[in-house]
């Protein structure tokens, strides 16, 4: 049949954002070493306090490597990494304070722009706040003034270690500690920079926090590090959207994301990624390795991860929720997309400690070409934890027949009240569905969108509305040229 | 409007079509009848652009343009529509929204401007209310969990909103109880103008007694056999298609 054959030729769009711009680097020598720790934390003019947080994990990261190596248990192939072959620390070059956007970089601005991202004040009416990570180092951020008033703290983290060194140190490494795995060891001991968000007792965060990653010079490993604080009684939502430029190497990312929750407090964030997944045969693309957590630490805590995963070549990422608080909710909605030759392994842990803790997973995979694309969820009920709830879904939609869906669901239920359910469905887009839809005067691509937005709904819905449009084209670019 | 001239299809490798020939003006009403596996559903596929098919040979010309050289969704938007006999379900498409996207898209085809949200739901109510189908099926995903009376309701319903000039039903009438195919056929024929065509593809004369047809065809082994007019029907209701496999053997 026609159509079927059609299905197997894949081809991928065009990666959009495939430039580099000119700005001037300023770079250290490629490899990883004690002395590259040292020149980091000396470069960022780090208190004590932290470079002795890298150097413990830089130590225990080498440790793991020499004895371990990479870690493999994941359902991926990932080419071998030359960790000495990485530069892992490029900031772009500091001219004095900034007192304006008239003094950006005029190239940083431009790339901005293409990015489809302003700096300007077009964003107060969009109400969005931007703290913009061009490679690893904070440009500027907006809206300082604002959210001061406000008692907010949101910049970057390097600000914050030099300006809120007692916060950093009571919370950099609570949620996510350099042992818990080779990337976090990694990303402790080299990480540039990244955002750091408090949210003060009491206050409602008035705007989506945003931060646009973006990995800009050649052969420059990224290893962002954010920490949100919402203190008892506060709520913040906060988007990270992310693209890369073309590149033929593989790039590392490492990234860190911990976020504390006390209590009555509640935290969204919102992910859409799109970097460079590498071209149709597979070659480049980004490897992201990232860790994700959040702890609901306070009584009738609440967090939820909702992610659109449609970029990197290999992607490794499981933003968890640890449940401490009684009545703590975690939610975890993904959409992951794979085509081509992209891998995901991903997926979330719901760890219930404290009493009547409830936790949705609703996750959405989508795999076309010859990509593979796997679920890893974990639901562990601890002894204590009294009335825990979960409810677990996990969909695959496969396009073609040369891609791959797999499950990986583990429980680790210890507690007899709890209750625990798990559903997963795996579908096709059939050739019926699509004729079905030209039929109607609609185009394969058009078809594709409606069909795979319709099935992705209840993640998209999660989103907030800016970010759910953004995201609703994304899928549909992703996936063009996959059918048809 | 639609001129078919020695159509050949084959599905598979095998020959379904073998030559067929007809020809259907503005405002007639066509019936295609026949014994199963006479290639029926396969012409009304072809027609549509069903990729499934392949055309061997032959010419069919649709409002002057080769139909077969147009795209599927092209083929739709210049107004050629096919009532499925099975209708797909689309999970988590709400009918609403997949109307809206054809909708758009014959516009965009045209020129037009899309519709606003507005004057689009203005439009889909009226349609609803001129096929009687009831209001929470725009609501739901296409076609998931309808009833064989829903999804052919359904059907109807889109032609209403497409406004087609040649509307293929493809056994519109199976699997459907007397008070749906009342509604159906009801529909069909609320929407006939002195514009467009109508091709009914079916076994049995039920749903001809409502839609009446002004020529009735026998299609038998990939070909049209024979072409009468409606009195054709009650003959064959009556003595079965026997007499035709008699007359022309294999």
């Amino acid at each position: 049949m026609k159509e079927e054959k059609n299905i197997e030729q894949i081809g991928g769009e065009e990666y959009k954002y495939g430039f580099t711009s000119d700005i001037e680097t300023e770079v250290i020598p490629k490899g990883i070493s004690e002395d590259v720790v040292r020149l980091i934390s000396a470069k960022k003019e780090e208190p004590e306090f932290m470079l002795d947080f890298r150097l413990k994990a830089y130590r225990h990261w080498l440790k793991l490597y020499e004895e371990k190596g990479v870690p493999t248990w994941a359902h991926l192939e990932i080419p071998e990494i030359d960790f000495q072959d990485i530069i892992y620390y490029a900031a772009p070059k500091k001219k004095e304070q900034l007192k304006s956007l008239d003094e950006v970089d005029p190239a940083i601005r431009e790339t901005f722009d293409k990015l489809g991202i302003s700096l300007d004040e077009q964003k107060k009416l969009s109400n969005v706040a931007v703290d913009a990570v061009l490679d690893s180092s904070s440009v500027k951020t907006t809206f300082h003034a604002e959210l001061a008033k406000k008692g907010i703290i949101f910049c970057s983290i390097s600000e914050a270690i030099k300006n809120h060194p007692d916060l950093v140190k009571q919370y950099l490494g609570s949620v996510v500690p350099h042992t818990d795995n080779f990337y976090a060891a990694l990303n402790a001991a080299v990480f540039s920079d990244g955002s750091f968000v408090y949210i003060p007792k009491g206050v409602r965060c008035p705007m989506e926090l945003s931060t646009y990653f973006r990995i800009n010079a050649m052969n420059t490993g990224q290893f962002e590090r954010t920490l949100i604080v919402a203190d008892d009684d506060s709520y913040v939502s906060y988007l990270e959207g992310c693209t890369a430029p073309q590149r033929d190497e593989n790039q590392l990312h490492a990234a860190i994301v911990e976020i504390v929750v006390m209590n009555n407090a509640e935290v969204k964030y919102s992910t859409v990624q799109n970097w460079y997944p590498g071209d149709k045969d597979g070659k480049g693309g980004i490897y992201n390795f990232v860790t994700k957590r959040a702890i609901c630490k306070g009584d009738n805590s609440k967090i939820s991860w909702t992610q659109v995963e449609t970029g990197s070549a290999i992607t490794w990422k499981y933003p968890s929720c640890i449940l401490k608080g009684d009545n703590s909710v975690g939610e975890f909605y993904s959409v992951a997309v794979t085509n081509n030759h992209q891998q995901a392994d991903t997926g979330t842990k719901m760890i219930h400690l404290g009493k009547n803790t409830k936790s949705t997973i609703i996750s959405k995979g989508i795999s076309a070409g010859y990509s593979q694309n796997s679920y890893r969820g974990l639901v562990r009920v601890a002894k204590d934890a009294d009335g825990a709830r979960n409810y677990s879904q996990c969909d695959s939609l496969l396009m073609g027949d040369k891609c791959g869906a797999h499950t990986f669901p583990y429980a680790d239920i210890n507690n007899p009240t709890a209750q625990v359910e798990h559903e997963a469905t795996t579908s096709k887009i059939s050739e019926d569905q699509i004729f079905y839809c030209n039929q109607r005067g609609i185009k394969t691509e058009d078809a594709i969108g409606l069909i795979v937005n319709g099935y992705a709904k209840d993640v998209l819905s999660k989103l907030p509305l800016e970010f759910a449009v953004e995201a609703q084209k994304l899928l549909q670019i992703s996936l063009e040229n996959s059918v048809g | 409007m639609l001129k078919i001239e020695n159509l050949h299809a084959t599905v598979d490798g095998k020959e379904i079509l073998r030559g067929i020939n007809l020809e259907i003006n503005e405002g007639e009403v066509h019936a295609i009848m026949g014994p199963n596996g006479s290639g029926k559903s396969t012409l009304s596929a072809v027609l549509a652009g069903n990729p499934a098919y392949t055309v061997t040979e032959g010419k069919v010309t649709f409002n002057g343009k080769d139909l077969l050289a147009m795209s599927p969704e092209d083929r739709a938007n210049e107004g050629l529509f096919l009532s499925f006999q099975y209708p797909v379900e689309i999970p988590g498409v709400s009918m609403t929204n997949f109307m809206k996207a054809a909708i758009n898209g014959k516009r965009k085809y045209q020129g037009l401007e899309p519709l606003s949200a507005s004057e689009f739901l203005k439009l889909q109510r009226e349609k609803k209310k001129f096929v009687e189908i009831n209001n929470d099926l725009t609501n739901r995903s296409v076609n998931e969990g309808f009833s064989g009376g829903e999804k052919k309701k359904n059907e109807i319903f889109q032609m209403a909103m497409l406004e087609p000039t040649l509307r293929i039903l493809d056994e519109t009438d199976s699997g459907l109880d007397i008070d749906a195919l009342r509604i159906v056929a009801t529909g069909v024929t609320k929407l006939k103008n002195e514009k467009n065509a109508t091709v009914v593809i079916t076994h049995y004369q039920r749903l001809l007694d409502y839609i009446v047809p002004d020529f009735v065809h026998i299609l038998y082994h990939g070909r049209i056999v024979m072409t009468d007019t409606k009195e054709l029907v009650q003959k064959l209701e009556k003595d079965g298609y026997d007499w035709i496999k008699e007359q022309f053997p294999d």
